[in-house]
């Protein structure tokens, strides 16, 4: 490459230099703009005031903050228990008698109560010290992870064993039929190939009426495969990933020469032990990329997953955080924030780790059909 | 091939393997049809044909491929064959079908469902007597009505299950007992919980049958519609009128509109309840008839393709820029720049689109308050059409590029650098090496992705969803449910399940018919363009 004999000489014209600084430039702007958006969720998810409009992008270091009594009273009851999670600012934490008259002294700012400095039925005066709130960089995740009405932990579960029994299914299946198309000659191969991609690109998501009220109706007779179970969301992942998958991996079997198995086959293998003796060693590595991109576009699907599964108990990762951004979202942000960063570890690690495999296994596949 | 000559096959037969797989075939295929005929069974007693015939026919593909031996290299492909003419042909046909009738809010049900739930429907019939009611039970479970005739003095009748007599022992108006002939009375919660089952019984004599028809009242009813076969019509038997289900909308003589799918009598009354009816074209037409469907789906359709054109240009060429600067060895840090560029690829889409709607809200967010900082206004990309578009093509361009980086690296690095270096000989300078050189090699590698990512993009449901459902709303749609943002798939979308304006399944099933036709196109002509094709060809 003529860049490679650039790199070998040992003088650079001024030209050159002046180059390689503006692509340095560039290379600094487009990371900014790649990255910001990464930066300021996981800001977000850190910054203990949960609202969108007091976001910084270096989030304040957690405080202290003192809460003093702004008149003398009486202590007559303690709402939220040293160490309680205080997620609204409006939460109640005290309950004080002023001027005999009841008034319930309510939480300035997310954080955790720290030292109820008196206990029931002491008094105290203008000016003293009553509680701590405490804000902590992990309150966001700690609200994520115990909220019961937002059962996150639960969600994440049935997502990576709705992508993962999906994906060892849709590859074992596949793997079979992309063997067959590779490998025989049958009369209507072609034509039955093309119709495979043709019905692929249907969008399945607008055969959901049709999808929707299958599974109802097979969950009438066999409640495993119903509606609003992982069994009947799993069967539509599967049947929706045939297509495509076949045709990517009949690239890869077509890629494995034919003599191996001819020669095995002249010294009396049949296909059976073919397959699984000498192909299918030699594919496991495309098998294991074409699993992880089915898992991973399993783990972020969530429009059939919305209309199929009702309960919150049986919704996947996706569907739960898509409630954060259609109800509340500006007041919720910091915990959404915290789920996003969560929920898009996993993909994450598996595409940066897997970067050129993932993209060796794309591009072959589409390529050579 | 060696499955099909004659030694091979005769060692296939008699084998003692052979034999062994032989069982382990007919065993499994024993245990799928047996679940199959259940589902056969279950489906058609339910009355759903179509799913019963559809399991049926796949279960009888599935055994026919596994018993004919020259159908053999099929077996292999079997299940993935079985499991797409279960999940994706079956809906396909199905939302065919949809899409030539007028399945929608209002007719939700099918003729005979809504002929069902109309014999449901009762009413007083002429001298008819209606009742206050309490319910009161005997040990064994048997229930009875306690009848008030509150226009006669609130004189108290019983009905059991086979008996209706007036009360003698109990004066009118007086308290009702609590146990009256082996029968208690049922506390307001008791009988508010058994209501529901009472409902559908009859009391009394069987020539005058009492049943409840309301929390408060019960009665004489008698059934209120019934349905003649003969005829095919609908008797009402309060009013007399007769009420013929409408297969083809259209004018009487008098003018009276006639409606696909409603039950009408003459004097043009319709029931409450549709049926889905066929209608022909009429979604299909309607594209072209009616205004709130016609000027909005031209301007989807044009903002799709463009979208989906801006979209694979912008990403591509940010791609490729990028990709050709990383070439360059001297940069420092090249495979951290590079895993860094593609980050955004590798965070799904949907938190990537929610993280830039909450970046680009004109309030509250990060992108605005920057703005703001440098005294520019910022942009309402949620309520102006052009903005949300641009908005929706940056986001794009953020999700999209990293893919492109990816794949022009690959292939720059595939071309040959000597050609390079005879391009230098020759004297050409960046531009013409790029022109003539690097970007036509680049296409032949990369233009089947680029048709690929037209198609992904044509049909990018979750960035439009995720980042405003398809608003701005556009004002010439009128009631239906369209924005300044929808995609075809979108709006499809919408009209099947969305808005809360009711749904209409017929007309987005035509619309996805045509996404399908457009799209299935596209498809064929990227494989057309790409060595797979011929590939496969040239193997048959």
């Amino acid at each position: 490459m003529s860049k490679r004999k650039n790199a070998e000489r040992k003088s650079y014209r001024p030209a050159e230099n002046i180059q390689l600084a503006v692509q340095i430039l560039i290379l600094v702007a487009a990371v900014i703009f790649a990255l910001f958006p990464i930066v300021w969720v996981i800001s977000a998810a850190l910054n203990p005031s949960q609202s969108m409009s007091s976001q910084t992008v270096i989030p304040p270091l957690p405080e202290t903050r003192t809460i003093s009594a702004e008149a003398p009273g009486k202590l007559l009851r303690i709402a939220s228990p040293e160490g309680k999670r205080v997620e609204r600012s409006a939460e109640m934490i005290l309950l004080v008698e002023i001027d005999g008259e009841e008034k319930e002294l309510r939480a300035p700012k997310n954080g955790y109560v720290k030292n109820i400095r008196y206990a029931v039925g002491e008094t105290f005066q203008t000016g003293d010290a009553l509680y701590d709130i405490r804000s902590s960089y992990l309150i966001n995740v700690d609200t994520l992870l115990n909220t019961e009405r937002k059962p996150f932990m639960r969600w994440m579960f049935n997502s990576v064993v709705i992508a993962s029994v999906s994906s060892v299914i849709i590859v074992l299946i596949t793997a079979f039929s992309a063997y067959s198309f590779s490998r025989f000659r049958f009369a209507g191969r072609r034509n039955l190939l093309v119709l495979i991609l043709l019905v692929q690109v249907f969008p399945n998501l607008l055969s959901m009426v049709a999808i929707f009220l299958m599974l109802q109706q097979i969950g009438n007779h066999i409640p495993f495969f119903g509606l609003n179970t992982a069994g009947g969301l799993i069967l539509v992942y599967i049947g929706g990933a045939m297509g495509i998958n076949i045709w990517l991996m009949k690239g890869f079997f077509d890629s494995v020469p034919r003599d191996i198995d001819e020669s095995a086959m002249v010294d009396g293998a049949n296909h059976w032990q073919v397959y699984w003796r000498l192909i299918f060693p030699l594919v496991r590595p495309v098998l294991v990329v074409v699993g992880i991109l089915s898992f991973i576009g399993i783990y972020n699907e969530f429009v059939l997953a919305r209309v199929l599964l009702r309960d919150k108990d049986s919704w996947t990762l996706m569907v739960g955080l898509w409630q954060f951004i259609s109800a509340t979202f500006g007041q919720d942000w910091g915990v959404f924030a915290a789920g996003a960063v969560i929920g898009a570890l996993p993909s994450l690690v598996i595409y940066l780790s897997l970067q050129d495999q993932i993209v060796g296994g794309l591009t072959q596949g589409a390529v050579k059909g | 091939m060696n499955e099909n000559s004659p030694e091979k096959r005769k060692r296939e037969s008699f084998g003692p393997a052979a034999i062994l797989r032989l069982g382990v075939v007919y065993l499994c295929l024993m245990i799928v049809d047996a679940f199959a005929l259940f589902l056969v069974y279950a489906f058609a007693s339910d009355g759903v044909w179509e799913l019963a015939i559809t399991v049926g026919l796949v279960t009888l593909m599935v055994n026919v491929i596994n018993l004919r031996r020259d159908l053999y290299a099929l077996r292999w492909i079997a299940p993935a064959l079985a499991l797409m003419c279960l999940l994706v042909v079956y809906p396909i046909a199905y939302t065919v079908y949809v899409s030539f009738t007028n399945y929608g809010d209002g007719n939700l049900l099918t003729k005979s469902q809504v002929i069902k739930l109309l014999s449901r429907e009762s009413y007083v019939p002429e001298g008819g007597k209606v009742y206050a009611w309490d319910l009161y039970q005997n040990a064994s479970g048997e229930y009875a009505l306690w009848l008030t005739d509150e226009n006669d003095g609130d004189k108290y009748y019983f009905a059991t299950m086979n008996d209706f007599a007036p009360v003698i022992d109990v004066p009118a108006g007086a308290d009702k007992p609590e146990e009256h002939q082996g029968y208690r009375k049922l506390s307001r919660a008791e009988s508010l919980r058994a209501s529901g089952e009472a409902q559908d019984l009859a009391f009394g004599a069987e020539s005058a049958p009492i049943g409840i028809a309301g929390r408060k009242s019960a009665g004489e009813f008698a059934q209120r519609y019934v349905y003649q076969a003969e005829q095919d019509a609908v008797l009402d038997r309060e009013t007399g009128s007769i009420f013929h289900p409408v297969y083809e909308t259209g004018r009487d003589a008098d003018g009276a509109i006639y409606r696909t799918g409603q039950f009408q009598n003459d004097a043009g009354e319709t029931l409450r309840t549709g049926f889905i009816a066929g209608i022909g074209l009429k979604n299909y037409r309607s594209f072209l008839e009616r205004d709130d469907i016609r000027i909005p789906l031209t301007r989807i359709f044009l903002w799709t393709i463009s979208f989906s054109l801006l979209s694979v240009l912008s990403t591509f060429t940010a791609g490729l820029f990028f990709a050709l600067i990383l070439q360059n060895r001297r940069i420092p840090f090249r495979r951290a720049f590079r895993t860094l560029l593609i980050v955004p690829w590798a965070i799904p889409g949907l938190i990537s689109v929610a993280v830039w709607k909450g970046m680009l809200n004109p309030n509250l967010g990060v992108v605005s308050n920057i703005l703001r900082a440098i005294g520019l206004e910022p942009p309402p990309f949620f309520i102006d059409p052009g903005w949300a578009k641009a908005g929706i093509l940056l986001v794009n361009l953020w999700l999209g590029y990293p893919y492109f980086m990816l794949v022009c690296s690959g292939a720059l690095a595939a071309i040959p650098s000597d050609m390079y270096e005879a391009a230098e000989v020759d004297g050409a300078g960046w531009w013409n090496k790029f022109r003539d050189l690097t970007l036509p090699l680049l296409l032949v590698a990369v233009g089947p992705l680029l048709i690929a990512s037209f198609t992904y993009n044509f049909n990018n449901f979750v960035l439009i969803e995720a980042f405003n459902q398809g608003g701005p709303p556009m004002v010439e749609a009128g009631t239906l449910p369209a924005g300044h943002t929808d995609i075809l798939i979108s709006y499809a979308f919408r009209l099947a399940f969305g808005g809360g304006r009711g749904a209409d399944f017929g007309l987005a099933s035509a619309i996805t018919i045509i996404i399908f036709l457009m799209v299935a196109a596209v498809t064929l002509l990227q494989y057309r363009l790409t060595k797979g094709w011929e590939e496969t060809s040239e193997n048959v």
